[in-house]
């Protein structure tokens, strides 16, 4: 199963499943990574973690340790900049 | 009059929320903290009307029980019940805000929506439909601009009506059918345990199973384990958690509100996000921070915040200041014109001189020194002059001396040895700079070339203790009075107003970091560096600033995101030396390297800092007081945009008055506390009475009166504390405590208690008293003596920064927490220091040698040792509602 730390820049995924629990699987949760919720991932960070991504419309920065909570599925370039 | 009515103000963080408290406000409210936290807690009234209250509650994104933002703005709205809720809105982000909003629908309350930044929707080609919105969610939508003050006339009487008739909002029935269904059998269930208007947020938090938020419900375990079955039936069904099927059905109800109000356009790229791909490239977003930082730094410190300081400090509250240049540029001729001519050395020279001709010296130096000068003391001075002119006395040879008091050799270089009487040893090739004859005449000269004073020169302005001194004499006040004016008090509030400047320009710039959106960029940017020592990214501008002072560096604290952190870092970051520690520094280079080249001393001292501060950080994440639960780093990175200038300005003076506020009086009383002590105390000297009182005043006092004083005797007492690091005497002690007003007293006191006079940081005399404080027996234990500097930098900061501690922490048991593990981390590092130089120096060997090393080795088992395992119980969702609560 892919997580979300093994999608590479540029690329879109789909959540399937969260994992974890406790504070950080909630707070995953409430910033909107919820099941079937379209993530892109937008960039890393000079020192390689944490990761930005684009999500309902917004901008989330998550560390790997965290990222690496979400299942994903559909991993795929995405179409242009931009698009979540 | 109109009752009373309090709004409570809910959002996400930068939806603008901030803005609107201050368009609402102005700037008449309480800022404080929340009980026990360091959240903060803004209340205000109305600027149109002042029986509407507003409390802003903290920018959160959820009602969980996590994080303290969180815990305290539901314990708000659940337990202190406002007549209304705005909850204000961002609709460029509205999906995620509404997250928020379906769950401060339950709780029972009036609610009105407010959307924020419409016309930002607008640019981008979206629209939405607000009545379609308040119809959905059930409750008044009111579209505002709180950037541009339009339509909040409007929401807030909104909110004032719902509140006065009490129109509860009933919340959304955004969950499934089989959802809801559970969630009425729960209703059911508990309904008469609580207020009906909170039915609906109690059933919620019982199938999410949400411990602290239906405790109040004191549910029987019947009915707990009825529910139970409930809750599992449906997650059984749907192979997921509760909590997790509640916040997805939250979000696809949403993702239903979307699609009927708002018409979204096709996105493209904005000018933040432009901006963004080059401030957090991979490349260059390392860079522009380490150039952002500098900036800040230069200005905070270098170009604006500290010569404002140091104005106030030197100028305003020691020595006074010109208005006019011309009067400055005279003033300053005139005293080095009298500096060069070295009258000072001419009269003690002469008086030398005549002392071993022969010539009766008794009390003319005194005389001659006497501001203002009596007829006795002209007439000691004419007598002894009569009498040297007689015996022909003519000085040879007399020495130079610069400012500091230091000889010079004929090149001008300082000499740096001098012998046990305190005369200049000369190294080979060295010759001592001297005035070849001071005759009679020349003495009348000198004596009669009294040093320039300021206040003969144009322009001159008085500092504030010269001229309250001043006005205190003139009206005939006691000596106690006067001092305790102007040392005690003025010297205190002093010491608070001057770090004013430096506070000001500093949160101007940090202000505007944050409002912009910079800020939470700094922390994706240094996250990964910081996290190791379990600290944010944003820690690294605190420790930066408390390089210039660490009472702004506390207060910067405020920017980090998590408590964790934050206390962390206002704990640890007064280690890194301040500027106010630089005499210190400057006094042990005198004595390792005579004040010659040897660099590299400074710089060590803040890699001890910054050590200081990795070593604390990894003992303490390992902790009970910081383990626990990882907090999570799920960080929204909002758009950049422009602050107002107003509530720039706004938030800049939040900030500065909070200072002024609360950590001015703690400064202030400490500040009288210490002069009580080291003022008072018991005439024990030759001649004294051995009564208690003020010693200055009393008969036959010595210049060292402070030996006698009550700090003294503290110091006596408490030197035992410090034997093993080296310097178990009072003189010491003392020194400490006083360096706990403000750090760079340490050099002063310690010259008061040498009767050094007025020797400074500079002066030869004083690096020779400060080494014989640790000369045993002929040898300088340098091990001693670096354990004292240890000490004084690494343990409790000036009364300035811990009453910043005090105040940030809000916690007095977090604050002694603080403060104790400054002063033990401080002791140890100096004991290990002593007691390891003292080893591999001197071979010596005792039972504190054994002890060190113990300590040693518990500090790097505690610092190698594996991050304890989080006990993965969850204390704030169980996982079985029947099962026995934690304790």
């Amino acid at each position: 199963m892919a997580s979300l730390k093994d999608v590479r820049v540029g690329e879109t995924c789909t959540v399937s499943k969260l994992s974890g629990t406790g504070a950080i699987k909630r707070r995953i949760m409430d910033m909107g990574i919820t099941k079937g919720t379209h993530i892109y991932v937008r960039k890393v960070a000079p020192l390689g973690d944490p990761i930005e991504v684009t999500v309902r419309g917004y901008e989330l920065s998550l560390r790997k340790d965290e990222a690496s909570c979400v299942e994903v599925t559909d991993v795929a370039k995405a179409a242009a900049q931009g698009v979540a | 009059m109109a009752e009373k009515i309090d709004i409570a103000l809910a959002g996400n963080p930068n939806c603008g929320k901030t803005t609107l408290f201050n368009e609402l406000t102005g700037s008449n409210g309480y800022v404080g903290n929340w009980p026990g936290v360091t959240v903060e807690k803004k209340e205000a009234v109305w600027k149109k009307d002042a029986d509407v209250l507003f409390t802003d509650l903290p920018g959160i994104y959820s009602l969980s029980p996590y994080s303290p933002e969180e815990v305290v703005s539901r314990d708000f709205i659940i337990s202190g019940r406002p007549s209304a809720i705005i909850d204000l809105v961002d609709v460029t982000n509205i999906e995620r805000n509404l997250y928020l909003t379906t769950q401060i629908l339950e709780t029972g309350r009036p609610v009105v929506v407010g959307l924020n930044m419409c016309d930002l929707l607008e640019q981008r080609g979206e629209k939405i439909d607000s009545k379609r919105l308040s119809k959905m969610l059930g409750v008044p939508v009111v579209e505002v601009s709180a950037l541009r003050s339009k339509n909040l006339d409007a929401l807030v009487g909104t909110a004032v009506d719902s509140g006065r008739a009490n129109k509860v909002a009933q919340g959304v029935k955004c969950f499934s059918p089989e959802v809801e269904d559970a969630l009425q059998t729960i209703a059911n269930t508990i309904t008469g345990s609580c207020a009906p208007d909170l039915l609906r947020w109690y059933s919620i938090k019982v199938f999410e199973r949400d411990s602290a938020a239906i405790e109040p419900l004191n549910l029987s375990k019947q009915q707990l384990e009825d529910m139970e079955k409930v809750i599992e039936a449906i997650e059984r069904d749907r192979d997921d958690d509760s909590e997790s099927i509640i916040t997805s059905e939250r979000y696809e109800w949403i993702a239903t509100v979307m699609d009927a109000c708002v018409v979204k356009a096709p996105g493209k790229l904005t000018v933040s996000e432009k901006i963004d791909r080059v401030v957090t490239n991979r490349v260059l977003g390392l860079p522009i921070f380490i150039a952002i930082m500098i900036g800040v730094y230069w200005v905070a410190l270098v170009a604006v915040g500290t010569p404002a300081t140091d104005w106030v400090n030197d100028q305003l509250f020691s020595d006074g200041f010109f208005v006019s240049s011309s009067g400055q540029a005279a003033f300053e001729e005139a005293d080095e014109a009298w500096q060069d001519a070295h009258y000072t050395d001419q009269i003690s020279g002469y008086i030398a001189a005549a002392e071993e001709a022969g010539v009766d010296t008794d009390g003319v130096q005194d005389a001659i020194d006497a501001d203002p000068q009596t007829a006795d003391d002209e007439a000691t001075i004419t007598e002894f002059e009569d009498a040297a002119e007689k015996a022909g006395v003519v000085a040879t040879d007399v020495p130079v001396t610069d400012a500091d008091g230091n000889y010079l050799d004929t090149e001008g270089n300082v000499i740096t040895t001098l012998d046990e009487d305190g005369n200049p040893v000369l190294a080979e090739g060295q010759e001592l700079d001297v005035l070849p004859t001071v005759t009679a005449a020349d003495f009348a000269t000198a004596v009669d070339s009294p040093e320039p004073d300021q206040h003969d020169y144009d322009g001159f302005v008085d500092s504030i203790p010269n001229a309250v001194t001043g006005w205190l004499t003139d009206a005939g006040t006691s000596n106690v009075v006067i001092s305790l004016v102007v040392d005690g008090i003025i010297g205190g509030v002093g010491s608070v107003l001057g770090f004013i400047p430096q506070i000001f320009v500093l949160f101007v710039m940090l202000c505007f970091l944050e409002d912009c959106g910079y800020m939470s960029r700094v922390a994706f940017v240094m996250d990964r560096v910081f996290r190791r020592f379990g600290l944010s990214g944003k820690s690294f501008i605190p420790m930066i600033v408390s390089s210039g002072c660490g009472v702004p560096g506390v207060l910067a604290t405020k920017t980090i995101e998590n408590e964790h952190d934050r206390r962390m870092t206002a704990m640890l970051t007064t280690m890194i030396p301040c500027s106010a520690k630089l005499p210190i520094i400057a006094l042990v280079m005198g004595v390792l390297a005579g004040g010659s080249s040897m660099w590299w001393v400074a710089p060590m001292f803040y890699l001890m800092g910054i050590a200081a501060i990795i070593i604390s950080a990894v003992m303490l994440k390992k902790t009970k007081r910081f383990a626990g639960e990882p907090v999570p780093f799920v960080m929204e990175l909002p758009d950049y945009h422009m602050p107002s200038i107003k509530s720039w300005a706004l938030h800049v003076w939040e900030r500065v008055a909070a200072y002024v506020k609360k950590a001015g009086t703690i400064i202030f009383a400490a500040a009288v506390g210490i002069w009580v002590l080291s003022n008072f105390g018991l005439a024990g000297w030759e001649g004294g009475d051995g009564s208690f009182g003020f010693l200055q005043a009393m008969d036959g006092a010595p210049e060292t009166y402070m030996d006698y004083s009550i700090l003294a005797g503290i110091g006596g007492a408490l030197s035992f504390i410090f034997m093993p690091l080296g310097f178990g005497n009072w003189q010491a002690t003392a020194s400490t405590i006083s360096a706990l007003i403000a750090k760079e007293n340490l050099v002063s006191t310690f010259g008061v208690l040498y009767g050094l006079g007025d020797a400074t940081e500079n002066s030869v005399s004083m690096w020779q008293g400060f080494a014989n404080m640790f000369t045993i027996a002929g040898t300088l234990h340098v091990g001693a003596m670096c354990a004292f500097v240890a000490f004084n930098m690494l343990c409790a900061p000036c009364f300035a920064a811990m009453g910043t501690i005090r105040r940030q922490m809000d916690d007095p048991k977090w604050f002694w927490f603080a403060i104790g593990f400054e002063c033990g981390f401080g002791w140890v590092v100096g004991l290990l220091i002593n007691q390891l130089y003292e080893l591999f120096v001197f071979g010596n060997f005792g039972f504190w040698t054994v002890v060190a090393f113990v300590l040693l080795a518990l500090m790097l088992f505690q610092l190698f040792r594996p991050m304890p395992k989080w006990d993965e119980k969850d204390e704030h969702i169980l996982d079985n509602l029947a099962e026995e609560p934690v304790a």
